[in-house]
């Protein structure tokens, strides 16, 4: 396999520069780019099998860079933000950003996630299979087991869990889950989704209090995670 | 971290205030035994119970009273001490009990007492200033008449002499006096129903001392203390904040004036010469019962002087007395006035052969005190023609009862001389009766015309020949001119009396209106409630309807409040008001300059210049007032001036303070973000330069230790910047809630998830109460509410000890309860933590952190409609940081299936 092209768009020096040390050393490929207008040059003319994009750019706001970039290309996108911008987030991840990356961050938590996103673009068609420790989710087959003992869930609970399942380890925000369990009538109603995130987690994890599956992300949506890699 | 210690440490400052705290005195003042000074120190002890004080009673005298002794009834009382006086048991205020007790407010009677011999102290007052440098706060009472200043010249007046007395340090020292004030007619009733102790002394040297002109006298000395003592804190006050102003050094100069129109002169005079000496000084007007018979003008003239000398600074008195001088020695004497000022007044040359001039006279008795006399600067000046006497029209229902009187009286004697025969001395007696009468009821003119009366029915019924006006007995003509002689005499003495009498009731009136003005005034803390306080007043004491007017930003004068409300001015009066502010004079209806406006405008000016303009507008359509009513306005308008003054000026101090606190509070807060943010960079620079340069001379593990320091400095300096920028947020009022339905057990997970690294060397307990309800709220903000609140713990406890994450529900709040098992927070300062800035003190070690993160919390919970607390520790052991969020009704989820 060639090692994957990451094209890391930011216009801080500092840290183009440690991201290319970062992923040349985990075995990528590194482009650089420091404005919208050389981004989009670059990913026309380089094609690169993801993009590590900042919201902040000193020509054009980062989101309209995603806009226009998803109006002809699929290429995987992590967005680089501060906290306290949840709202810039949602809206990035609902235009089709695959995952975000808190600034400041560590290593680990970034390399995580290009390696999520570089999964699902490879994969021809969802995994309907997640299998961490002593869960077992089929969603193909609808069926679900906790060390071996099978769960019965509602087919709601099947719905919004297939959705998870379908994108595991990506962020979904709520509006994406709502979208595709309720459709479009219902996308703002957030309470549904809290009840039926309840039930699944009383069900699948052991300790529904501190999930380790089913994770929350503050403010923007829901993860499933294998334990390994939460 | 090593510049610790060079930083301004706030707990340091703290533990110095605290270290200076005394106890404060509070004095209740009266003028008499019975005016209710305990009862009133009672209620106040009760008051400041009920907001909490711990206050027990040191020792109170009841004398029986029942209102007294029910007061007393539920306050604790430190049980006193019996002490063995030559074979009697006397009872005395434990002190000793006191100090042992500690409570914060201490209630003593009687602040003049003398303790029994053999007491820690020979007087009382000595044991309250124990208790006060003890850190107690005291209440106590004292009468005018044991001040020790006062004591001879209230021995003179009420002929007893007050053996207790108290220095007037102590009264000066107080932190604060409130007078007990009751009328002397009120307390002689309470006298008459026996509700007054009066001891076992001798009842009437006590029944001399209870007579209404004794109590009239002591009143005014009291009600001139507290006075004097308002003055006095105010000048403290300002001295104590920079507040440039004269201040009284020793000197103390008081200057006679009257009428003449160069008083005003003199006035200025004496202002100089008080301001060289940075005298206080006084204005004095001594008002003899010739003084009744000025005209209006002359009225008009002496109250302006007298305004004329308050707005320079002085004390303007006017003070009953017979002779002058006399009255002006025991004035000076009575206000420990070191120099008197008079002027020099031309006098005709007869009037200067028949008595002393006044100068001489005073010169004679004035003692130690200085005379200066300036001359008469108007001299030379040509007077101006004397005003022909306004002539009053003469009432003739005086003389018609006189005549009556007369009729009457001629009855009876010619009854009685049916009786005796040579009766006429007996009747000369009857006649004189009337005459004193007619001098009692009616004044001088109906007196003489009396006495001619009289001496002519005498003469015609009664004086062989009878019924004619001829008298045979030559010895009757020296009787009938005796007669008449007498009873002119006799008439115009009483007159005189009824004239002194007449002017010490109107000085009463008079002083009881400014009185009850300026007690309602005193109590006005805001501009808009004073201002709404003096038109009401002025309003109804004057029945007449008031506006205020006051420059606006702009410095044009608009109306701020009125009685009844009103706000429409016209242009005339407009510009009536503006010319009355602008040259400190009347202006509009009634006065010289544009009388034609509706209203009379006066300024309100003190001595630093005008403060507002006042317009009335009176019922009647002719004069906006009558001259009495004008010099009533002027006195209240003196006195709204002054409070309105003073509420400015407490205002501007006011205003003064916060811009002082929030300048320090810049400084702790670059002192700190600067901190905050260097120390870690510190660090991590250390760090990595050491890593670059020395990199192959380094062990693997002093590798690993730079490098975890590089990763934890980060993640700090990284907390530190968001604590920074939510509070940024927090006050430019730019936080935005983004509600979702969540749980707190979700935001408990989160916060783990994402902090649960801080705590690694603490133990940690979750306890979750299952079934609680859902809420909306901003999962990201409550979530930096509860790491907060953990980074807070972790801080402030001991590294290897328990913290407890516990969520329940309370009522309509789910409440989540951080607790650690660290120093804890002192009760008093647990409400201060939430405050930016604040840092709880530290105890053996120094904390970094800004202090800025529960106040984040604060301003996180609280936009969401939450409360957030601080409280001890289970056992009183560590903190208990808690937060309550309330619970909405949740929408009801779709059918499932």
């Amino acid at each position: 396999m060639t090692e994957p092209t990451v094209l890391v768009v930011d216009d801080e020096v500092p840290i183009r520069r440690t991201l290319r040390t970062v992923l040349e050393t985990h075995g990528y490929r590194v482009l650089e780019a420091a404005t919208a207008a050389d981004a989009l040059r670059r990913l026309g003319a380089e094609r690169p099998d993801l993009v590590l994009l900042d919201l902040g750019l000193p020509d054009r706001d980062g989101i309209e860079v995603l806009r226009e970039l998803r109006a002809w290309s699929a290429v995987p996108v992590v967005i680089l933000s501060a906290r306290g911008d949840e709202a810039a987030k949602v809206k990035a991840l609902d235009l089709g950003a695959d995952d975000y990356v808190i600034k400041p961050f560590g290593t680990g938590e970034l390399l995580a996630r290009l390696r999520t996103a570089l999964r699902h673009r490879a994969q021809s068609a969802p995994e309907p299979v997640f299998e961490s420790e002593n869960l077992r989710i089929d969603a193909a087959a609808r069926t679900a087991t906790v060390n071996g003992q099978a769960v019965k869930l509602s087919r709601r609970e099947w719905d919004v869990l297939r959705v998870l399942v379908m994108d595991a380890g990506k962020v979904l925000t709520h509006r994406q889950i709502l979208l595709k369990v309720w459709g479009p009538a219902q996308e703002e109603q957030t309470q549904y989704l809290w009840v039926y995130i309840g039930h699944l987690r009383d069900k699948l994890e052991p300790d529904p209090a501190r999930p380790r599956y089913i994770l929350t992300e503050p403010g923007i949506g829901y993860r499933l995670v294998r334990a390994e890699e939460g | 971290m090593q510049d610790e210690d060079a930083r301004p440490a706030p707990e340091a400052l703290l533990a110095e205030a605290a270290a200076e705290r005394r106890g404060k005195l509070k004095v209740f003042l009266g003028a008499a035994p019975g005016v209710g000074k305990t009862y009133a120190m009672l209620e106040a002890g009760h008051a400041r119970r009920r907001d909490g004080v711990d206050v027990v009673v040191g020792v109170v005298e009841t004398h029986g009273r029942r209102e007294t002794l029910a007061q007393l009834a539920d306050l604790e009382v430190v049980a006193r001490r019996q002490v063995d006086y030559r074979g009697r048991m006397m009872d005395e205020m434990d002190l000793d009990a006191v100090l042992a007790r500690r409570p914060q407010l201490v209630l003593v009677d009687e602040l003049a007492h003398t303790n029994v011999p053999g007491s820690r102290h020979p007087k009382r007052y000595q044991d309250v200033q124990e208790l006060i440098a003890a850190g107690i706060d005291v209440y106590t009472t004292v009468n005018i008449q044991h001040l020790e200043s006062l004591n001879d010249i209230i021995a003179q007046i009420t002929r007893i002499r007050v053996r207790e007395t108290l220095p007037d340090s102590v009264l000066e020292k107080a932190d604060q006096i409130e007078l007990v004030d009751l009328t002397p007619e009120d307390l002689l009733k309470r006298l008459r129903e026996g509700k007054v102790y009066l001891g076992d002394q001798a009842s009437r040297a006590v029944r001399h001392f209870f007579s209404p002109g004794n109590l009239t006298a002591l009143r005014e000395l009291a009600l001139r203390q507290a006075a004097a003592r308002v003055d006095d804190q105010m000048v403290h006050y300002m001295r104590a904040h920079a507040i440039a102003g004269p201040w009284p050094v020793g000197e103390r100069l008081m200057v006679c004036v009257g009428p003449s129109p160069s008083s005003a002169r003199l006035i200025r005079a004496a202002a100089r010469i008080a301001e060289r000496l940075h005298a206080r000084w006084f204005a004095v007007h001594i008002e003899t019962p010739g003084s009744e018979r000025m005209d209006d003008a002359a009225r008009d003239r002496l109250a302006e002087t007298l305004r004329l000398a308050e707005q320079l600074g002085a004390e303007a008195l006017s003070l009953p007395g017979t002779d002058a001088a006399e009255a002006l020695v025991a004035a000076a004497a009575e206000r420990n006035v070191t120099r008197i000022v008079i002027g020099q007044s031309q006098r005709s040359r007869w009037k200067a052969l028949i008595s002393a001039s006044p100068v001489s006279r005073l010169l004679r008795i004035a003692g130690p005190i200085e005379i200066h006399v300036l001359p008469d600067l108007e001299a030379s000046e040509k007077p101006a023609a004397p005003k022909p006497r306004e002539r009053r029209a003469i009432d003739p229902r005086p003389y018609a009862w006189s005549a009556l009187m007369v009729a009457g009286v001629t009855g009876a004697a010619h009854l009685a001389s049916g009786v005796s025969e040579n009766s006429n001395s007996i009747l000369s007696l009857v006649f004189i009766a009337a005459v004193i009468a007619a001098a009692l009821n009616f004044g001088l003119l109906p007196s003489l015309a009396t006495a001619v009366l009289a001496t002519l029915a005498f003469n015609f019924f009664f004086m062989p020949p009878l019924y004619r006006f001829t008298v045979a007995d030559p010895a009757n003509i020296v009787t009938l001119f005796v007669f008449l002689g007498v009873a002119v005499l006799l008439s115009g003495l009483a007159a005189r009396s009824r004239l002194l009498a007449e002017t010490a009731r109107k000085r009463e009136a008079a002083a009881s209106a400014l009185y009850s003005f300026a007690r309602k005034l005193a109590g006005v803390r805001a501009l808009d409630d004073l201002l709404w306080a003096v038109v009401y007043q002025l309003a109804m004491m004057l029945k007449v309807k008031v506006v205020i007017l006051l420059p606006d930003e702009t410095g044009s004068l608009t109306i701020r409040s009125g009685y009844p409300p009103d706000d429409h001015l016209t242009e005339a009066e407009r510009a009536a008001a503006q010319w009355s502010w602008d040259h400190g004079r009347p202006a509009g209806k009634g006065a010289d300059t544009l009388p034609g406006a509706e209203r009379l405008f006066l300024p309100l000016q003190t001595a630093s210049g005008p403060v507002a303009v006042i317009g009335i507008e009176g019922e009647e359509s002719g004069r906006a007032l009558s001259a009495d009513m004008r010099r009533l306005v002027d006195a209240l308008c003196d006195q709204a001036a002054v409070a309105i003054e003073r509420v400015a000026l407490v205002d501007e101090l006011d205003e003064a303070s916060v811009k002082a606190q929030s300048e320090h509070l810049r400084s702790l807060l670059f002192a700190s973000i600067s901190h905050d943010l260097r120390t870690p960079l510190a660090s991590i620079l250390a760090a990595a330069t050491t890593l670059r340069r020395d990199h192959d001379k380094l062990e693997p593990l002093v590798r690993d230790e730079l490098l975890a320091t590089v990763e934890e400095e980060g993640e700090r300096l990284n907390r530190f910047v968001g604590n920074l920028l939510d509070m940024t947020r927090l006050e430019a009022g730019v936080l935005e809630l983004k509600r979702d339905w969540t749980s707190m057990a979700d935001v408990v997970g989160t916060a783990f998830r994402r902090a649960g690294q801080i705590l690694r060397h603490h133990k940690v307990a979750i306890d979750i109460e299952p079934g609680l309800p859902p809420l909306r709220l901003d999962h990201a903000l409550i979530e930096q509410v509860l790491i907060n609140l953990l980074d807070n713990a972790r801080k402030y406890s001991p590294e290897g000890s328990l913290i407890t994450v516990a969520v329940t529900r309370a009522g309509d709040f789910v409440e989540t309860a951080v607790t650690d098992q660290g120093s804890g927070i002192p009760e008093g300062e647990r409400d201060l933590v939430f405050d930016k800035f604040y840092r709880a003190r530290a105890g053996d070690r120094q904390v970094a952190g800004t202090g800025l993160g529960l106040a984040i919390c604060k301003g996180f919970v609280e936009a969401h409609g939450g409360r957030i607390e601080a409280l001890a520790g289970p056992g009183g052991v560590g903190t208990r940081l808690c937060f309550a969020l309330p619970i909405e009704p949740l929408a009801e989820a779709p059918a499932d299936d």
